[in-house]
């Protein structure tokens, strides 16, 4: 009971995180670097506990994300419904990848939302965007390991501390 | 999770297809409603307890880091810059001291014409949260709102020049969209000669582009752009760039030039926001009739005549 109750005070908790740091400001020449930490957070707990996670909880994190950002209203809940729906399907495989194949698995993943993304804003008419927009999901392949190193090792804390 | 034999395989991936194919069509519903209505500001009102405390934690840590710089500044470079910041200071002290005197001969001159309106340049200072909600988009957020009487469409100015417009006043923050975001265009004049010309965000902090210049028209390297007035938005003859460089487009029918935006779009911190309203759009109102001075014209003075004349 008590176990659950700190595991998911952390699922939301690295949720709430992610949304900060979506917002926190970089320096001019690393913004196209930012990764789409909220991606990133929903592709851990997809694969590490796939019963919190699933279409309707990456619609309403996108819509949230929305309304956080300022941005059309759907865009994000659009990214997320997609990216959760092939994580979900190629779960059981991409649990057991060691970690650079993940990595190169969560790249394309971040590749797809960023080509979904590209879509969406040319349907809404805006201009197509400087070739920097592509980095985005490189820095989302480097920061997987440590983020996936850094929520396993608090899990694996909680476990510790309960048993 | 765990699937047992007997459950069928097919019809399970079906149902979470179907799902799928729900949930993007409520997100496409969505996004297609807030592109034509514009519902997402008033959801953001709505939800605005939530969001501004999360804008201000994230701004929290670039706060830190430029506190922690200020105090681990070197003494040298300290030293530096307060011999430079009283150079400035002397400096403005100076113009100062002749605006002065020129405001006190404008007010003279002023009540001698009796015009008081077009002098208060009503301006409120604000401060920029560092907050980033896409970095390709180049828009800012400020720490007052409507709250503090913030309205969309204002213009927003920093020492050197136009910034941007409020495209977004919650409650006590403001979103602004800065002249060099692809999607925004502002009218302008060169000042040297009057042609007016539209500046177009160029996505790049650094450049407005002025696309269609006839090619007859009179426009040169170091050329300074000032907002024409025109357009409804922003006031006239406010400063906003700086020719850079001039090429022809591809069609040859026009000149396209490159401009520089007098305003450190990426490093003002305080940005003033204007309360004077341009000129509303379309023709001019008819010259005022000549007559007594406003201060005659008073309430308690204007009955007397009224009667007297018929």
């Amino acid at each position: 009971m008590n176990r659950t109750r700190a595991n998911s005070a952390l699922f939301w908790g690295s949720l709430l995180a992610c949304y900060l740091l979506q917002l926190m400001p970089l320096p001019q020449a690393l913004l196209p670097l930012k990764p789409y930490w909220l991606a990133l957070a929903l592709v851990y707990w997809a694969l590490e506990s796939p019963e919190r996670v699933g279409l309707g909880l990456a619609f309403v994190l996108g819509l949230f994300g929305d309304v956080v950002a300022g941005e059309l209203l759907g865009e994000q809940a659009l990214r997320l419904c997609i990216l959760c729906f092939i994580l979900l399907r190629f779960r059981s495989r991409l649990r057991f990848f060691p970690m650079w194949q993940q990595a190169l698995a969560v790249f394309a993943l971040l590749l797809n939302d960023r080509i979904v993304l590209l879509m969406v804003r040319a349907c809404a008419g805006e201009a197509p965007p400087p070739p920097s927009f592509w980095l985005a999901p490189l820095a989302g392949m480097l920061a997987w390991p440590w983020l996936f190193l850094l929520l396993d090792d608090l899990r694996a804390r909680l476990r510790v501390r309960e048993s | 999770m765990t699937r047992n034999d007997s459950a069928p395989l097919f019809a399970e991936s079906t149902l979470s297809t179907l799902r799928l194919i729900g949930y993007l069509a409520a997100a496409i519903a969505l996004m297609v409603i807030d592109h034509r209505g514009a519902y997402l500001a008033r959801i953001r009102w709505g939800m605005s307890v939530a969001i501004e405390p999360m804008y201000r934690i994230a701004a929290l840590p670039s706060q830190l880091v430029h506190k922690a710089g200020l105090a681990l500044a070197d003494h040298e470079k300290l030293t530096e810059d307060n011999a430079e910041l009283s150079r400035q200071l002397l400096l403005a002290e100076a113009s100062l001291n002749r605006f002065r005197a020129v405001r006190e001969q404008n007010q003279r001159l002023q009540e001698l014409l009796d015009v008081q309106h077009s002098l208060g340049l009503g301006v409120q200072l604000a401060k920029i949260i560092n907050v980033d909600t896409d970095p390709f988009r180049h828009r800012i957020v400020l720490n007052v709102g409507a709250n503090q009487g913030v309205s969309v469409g204002q213009a927003v100015i920093d020492a050197h020049g136009i910034m941007g417009q409020v495209i977004e006043a919650l409650p006590n923050t403001a979103s602004v969209l800065l002249i060099t975001d692809p999607i925004h265009a502002i009218p302008v004049t060169v000042e040297r000669t009057g042609l007016r010309a539209i500046a177009r965000g160029s996505g790049a902090l650094d450049t407005l582009e002025l696309p269609n210049i006839p090619v007859s028209g009179d426009v040169k390297v170091g050329d300074k752009l000032i907002t024409s007035g025109l357009g409804g938005i922003f006031p006239a003859g406010f400063p906003v760039g700086e020719i850079r460089s001039i090429s022809n487009d591809a069609s040859g029918m026009f000149a396209a030039a490159m401009a520089t935006p007098n305003a450190a779009l990426d490093r003002s911190d305080d940005v003033l926001l204007l309360h004077v309203l341009p000129d509303p759009v379309g023709p001019p109102q008819a010259a005022p009739e000549s007559g007594p001075p406003a201060t005659l014209s008073g309430d308690a003075i204007q009955p007397p005549p009224a009667k007297t004349k018929p």
